[in-house]
C-alpha cells in the first residue's frame, strides 16, 4: 500500500478474492491436519471430515431454501469453517454432537446475520462454545493421544490446561511437574499421562508453519498473532515470576488452543478490526482475556472465549480507530 | 370498542413479548421449563388484571400530575399480596419464582398497559386488555420455557421427550434464553409477514 | 364525573388515601398469611429430616446449632436430633454448608446412631445444571457414587483422591465439596454427641 495511484477508470483488478484467501488458508491447514492425523488416527479423519461436510451441507441447504440465494458453497468459508470447527473438537467426539456444532456454526453463528461478511462472531468459535458449553462432559474428556484406529472409545485423560488449572485451584506447583517438557509439546505431545487436546492443537509447530505460508502469501498480517502471543508471553511470564503455581510462560504459549486460536481464528478477516493499530488493540486485549479466563475463570481453556469477547468489540474499535483518510489536511492550530 | 378485539389484540397484534419486547427481564429469567414460564406468565396475567381494574376505577379520582406514583403504589400492593399468597399456598412455585415475583412491579407491560389503556378506557375494557396481554405474555413464555426445556433438559411439562445424551445445556443456562428468543421472534415476524 | 384538578391539596390527599388503603390491605393480608408461611418453612424442614432419615415415623427431639473450626474458619451446623415413635434413638440430621463450584453448596445429612449415612438432600445449590447439580441424585442410593450406609469414621473421599467414593462425571469440584460437607456434618455429629454424654455422664456423679 506504499504507492496509492488514484487515475481515472477503467481501474486495474488485483487477483485477490475470497476464493483465494479462503483456500490459501486452508493450505495453511494441511501440516497441522497431517500431524492430527498421525496422532490421533481415525478418529481426527471422523471428526474432521464430518464437520467440513456438514459445514458445507448447511450453508447449500439454507442459501437454497430459507434465504433463496445464489450458493456460496464453493467459496471456501464453509470448508474453513468446518476444518476450524473440527480442529476445535476432542478427537473422540460421537459424529451426531458434531454435526449439531455445524449447523450451529454456520446456521446461527453465520447465517442468521446475512452470510460471510456479515457475521459478528467467528462462526468455528460460535459453534465450538455452543458445544463447550452444551455437552461439558463429552467436550472436556480429552483422548490420549497414539491410539490410531480407536474412536469413541478411546482412552481419555486431562490435558496440560487442566493441570495447571489444578495447580493454581489447589495452590501446589508441583503438580506442574506432570506437564510435558516444551520440546514435545512443540512437536506434539505423544501422550503418555497426558491427554493431547483437540484434533488442531496438538503440534505447535505444525501451526507456525502454517503461520508462516500466510504471511509469506500475504494473506494475514503479522499484527494480530504476534501481539497476542507476545501479550501472553508477558502476562503469564509476570505472574510465573509472582508464584511458581502459574505455569511458565512457554508451556502458556504450547498448550491448548492457544496457537491454532492466534493464528486461525483471531485473525479472520470479517471479525477483526481493520487497520493495523485496532489489530495490535484487539491482540493484546485477547492474550490478556485468555490469560486470565486460564488461571481464574471456570474453564481450563480461554482462547475461545476471549476471542468471540473481542469480535464484540471490533465494531467499537473499528468506529474509534480510523485509518486516515487519503488527502485528509492535518489540521494546523489556530493562533 | 369490541371486546374480543381488545382479548385478540394482547395475544396476537400487540403481544407483549414477540411484538412490543415488553418484560424482557422475567421473560429471559424464569423461562428454564414451560412450567416455570406458565407460571410466571400466570401470575403476572393475576397483576395485571387487578392493577388495570383499580387504576381504570380511580382514574378520575387520580391528578394528573401524580398518576405514575399511584399507579406504582397499586401495583406494587397487589405483587406483595401475590407474593405473600404464593409463599402460603403454593411454596413449590414460589421457591423458583420467588426471586422473580418482585421483579412484576418494574415489568414494563403492567405500567405500560396502566398508562396506555386502563386510565382511558372503563373497568370492563381494561380487564379484557389484562386477560389479553397476561395470555398473550404467558403463552410466549411458555412457548419460550417449552422449547427451552425440550432442548435442554429433553422434556416439556417435565415429561421425558429425548434421551438425556442429547440435552444442550446451553438451553437452560441464560445465552439459551436469548437465543430462543430471538429465532422466536424471527419466526413470528415470518407468519406475520406471510 | 370530572377529572380530579392537579392541585396540591388534591394530590397530598390522593396520595395518602392511596398509601393508607394499600398498607391495610397488606397488613390483612400479611396478618392472615404469616401462620401458613411459617407452617410451609416448618413442613419443608421435616419432609427433609424425614427423608434423610429414611423415613417413618419420627419426632425431632431437638435442634442445636454447633460450631466447629474448619481449615481456620468458624463454621455453624445445625444438629437435629431424632427419635423414632417409641422414643429410641434414632441419629440426628445435621445441616452443613461448604463452598462448591459455583457458591453455597448446603446439605442435609441423616445418621444413625453409629454415624453411618442414612440419607442426604441438597438444601441449596448454585451448582451447573447437567453437571455439579446432579449431586442432588448422584450419590444417592441408586446413584452411581452411592454414599448410603457408609461412615464417615474415615473421611469419604473421591476415588480420583484415593478414596471410594465415584466422583460425579467431569465435576470432581462438586464432588469433592459435597464430600467435604459430609465429612464437617459427621465430625460435628459426632463431638457434638460426645459433648453431651460427657455432660450427662458429669451430673451422674
Amino acid at each position: 500500500m506504499s504507492n496509492l495511484i488514484v487515475s481515472l477508470s477503467p481501474h486495474a483488478h488485483g487477483t485477490d478474492s475470497v476464493e483465494r484467501n479462503m483456500y490459501g488458508v486452508i493450505l495453511a491447514l494441511v501440516p497441522a491436519l497431517l500431524v492430527s492425523f498421525f496422532y490421533f488416527g481415525i478418529g481426527s479423519a471422523i471428526v474432521c471430515l464430518t464437520s467440513v461436510a456438514a459445514c458445507m451441507f448447511f450453508e447449500w441447504a439454507i442459501t437454497k431454501y430459507l434465504l433463496k440465494k445464489e450458493s456460496t458453497v464453493l467459496d471456501g468459508s464453509a470448508i474453513l469453517t468446518g476444518l476450524l470447527l473440527g480442529f476445535n473438537l476432542p478427537s473422540n467426539l460421537p459424529v451426531w454432537i458434531v454435526l449439531i456444532g455445524a449447523l450451529v456454526a454456520i446456521g446461527v453463528g453465520k447465517m442468521t446475520f446475512g452470510g460471510l461478511g456479515c457475521n459478528p462472531f467467528n462462526p468455528a468459535l460460535v459453534g465450538r462454545c455452543f458445544l463447550l458449553v452444551s455437552f461439558p462432559v463429552e467436550m472436556t474428556s480429552w483422548p490420549v493421544a497414539g491410539q490410531l484406529l480407536k474412536y469413541t472409545d478411546a482412552t481419555t485423560a486431562a490435558t496440560p490446561l487442566s493441570v495447571m488449572k489444578n495447580a493454581i485451584k489447589t495452590g501446589d506447583a508441583s503438580c506442574l511437574n506432570q506437564l510435558p517438557d516444551s520440546m514435545s509439546m512443540l512437536l506434539g505431545n505423544p501422550g503418555l499421562n497426558n491427554g493431547a487436546g483437540t484434533v488442531g492443537e496438538v503440534c505447535a509447530l505444525a501451526l507456525l508453519l502454517g503461520l508462516a505460508f500466510m504471511l509469506w502469501k500475504k494473506i494475514i498480517t503479522w499484527h494480530i498473532p504476534v501481539s497476542i502471543i507476545a501479550t501472553v508471553f508477558v502476562f503469564s511470564g509476570i505472574l510465573h515470576l509472582a508464584n511458581p503455581v502459574y505455569a511458565s510462560p512457554v508451556a502458556e504459549l504450547l498448550s491448548g488452543g492457544l496457537m491454532l486460536g492466534a493464528i486461525f481464528m483471531a485473525t479472520d478477516y470479517v471479525t477483526s478490526p481493520m487497520t493495523y493499530k485496532g489489530q495490535l488493540i484487539y491482540g493484546v486485549a485477547i492474550g490478556f482475556l485468555t490469560v486470565v479466563i486460564r488461571n481464574w475463570g471456570a474453564y481450563p481453556e480461554g482462547m475461545s472465549f476471549a476471542i468471540l469477547i473481542m469480535n464484540a468489540f471490533t465494531p467499537l474499535i473499528n468506529a474509534y480507530i480510523k485509518p486516515k483518510r487519503f488527502g485528509e489536511v492535518i489540521k494546523k492550530e489556530d493562533k | 370498542m369490541n371486546y374480543i378485539k381488545i382479548l385478540l389484540n394482547g395475544i396476537f397484534k400487540e403481544n407483549p413479548t414477540f411484538v412490543l419486547l415488553l418484560g424482557m427481564c422475567p421473560t429471559l429469567a424464569t423461562t428454564t421449563s414451560a412450567i416455570n414460564g406458565l407460571s410466571m406468565g400466570l401470575a403476572t396475567m393475576f397483576v395485571l388484571i387487578c392493577s388495570n381494574l383499580v387504576i381504570s376505577l380511580i382514574k378520575n379520582l387520580t391528578p394528573d400530575m401524580v398518576r405514575i406514583p399511584v399507579f406504582v403504589v397499586v401495583i406494587a400492593s397487589f405483587v406483595t399480596i401475590l407474593q405473600m399468597i404464593m409463599q402460603a399456598f403454593v411454596p413449590a412455585i414460589y421457591a423458583t419464582l420467588g426471586l422473580y415475583i418482585p421483579l412484576i412491579v418494574v415489568n414494563c407491560i403492567i405500567l405500560g398497559r396502566a398508562e396506555a389503556f386502563a386510565c382511558k378506557n372503563g373497568p370492563l375494557q381494561s380487564i379484557f386488555d389484562g386477560i389479553g396481554m397476561g395470555l398473550g405474555f404467558s403463552l410466549a413464555l411458555t412457548l419460550l420455557g417449552a422449547v427451552r426445556e425440550l432442548l435442554g433438559a429433553g422434556s416439556i411439562f417435565g415429561i421425558g421427550l429425548l434421551p438425556e445424551t442429547c440435552n444442550m445445556l446451553l438451553f437452560i443456562l441464560p445465552p439459551g434464553a436469548f437465543i430462543t428468543l430471538g429465532y422466536l421472534i424471527a419466526i413470528v415476524n415470518k407468519f406475520k409477514k406471510a | 364525573m370530572k377529572k380530579l384538578e392537579s392541585s396540591i391539596t388534591n394530590m397530598v390527599i390522593v396520595l395518602v388515601g392511596v398509601a393508607l388503603i394499600t398498607g391495610a390491605i397488606l397488613a390483612y393480608v400479611n396478618h392472615i398469611t404469616t401462620g401458613p408461611i411459617k407452617e410451609q418453612a416448618e413442613k419443608t424442614l421435616t419432609d427433609g429430616i424425614k427423608k434423610v432419615m429414611g423415613g417413618g415415623e419420627i419426632t425431632v427431639t431437638g435442634s442445636d446449632p454447633y460450631s466447629q473450626t474448619v481449615d481456620g474458619k468458624e463454621l455453624t451446623y445445625v444438629i437435629h436430633k431424632v427419635n423414632d415413635a417409641q422414643g429410641k434413638d434414632l441419629g440426628a440430621a445435621v445441616e452443613s454448608t461448604t463452598v462448591g463450584f459455583g457458591g453455597d453448596l448446603k446439605v442435609l445429612v441423616g445418621f444413625d446412631s453409629n454415624g453411618n449415612i442414612l440419607g442426604y438432600t441438597i438444601l441449596q445449590t448454585a451448582e451447573t445444571p447437567g453437571l455439579g447439580a446432579k449431586a442432588e441424585t448422584w450419590f444417592q442410593k441408586d446413584g452411581k457414587g452411592s454414599i448410603i450406609g457408609m461412615n464417615p469414621s474415615a473421611e469419604l473421599k473421591v476415588s480420583k483422591d484415593g478414596g471410594q467414593v465415584n466422583a460425579i462425571t467431569a465435576s470432581t469440584i462438586t464432588s469433592r465439596a459435597f464430600l467435604k460437607a459430609v465429612n464437617n456434618a459427621y465430625s460435628a455429629y459426632k463431638k457434638s454427641s460426645a459433648g453431651s454424654q460427657n455432660v450427662a455422664s458429669n451430673d451422674n456423679k
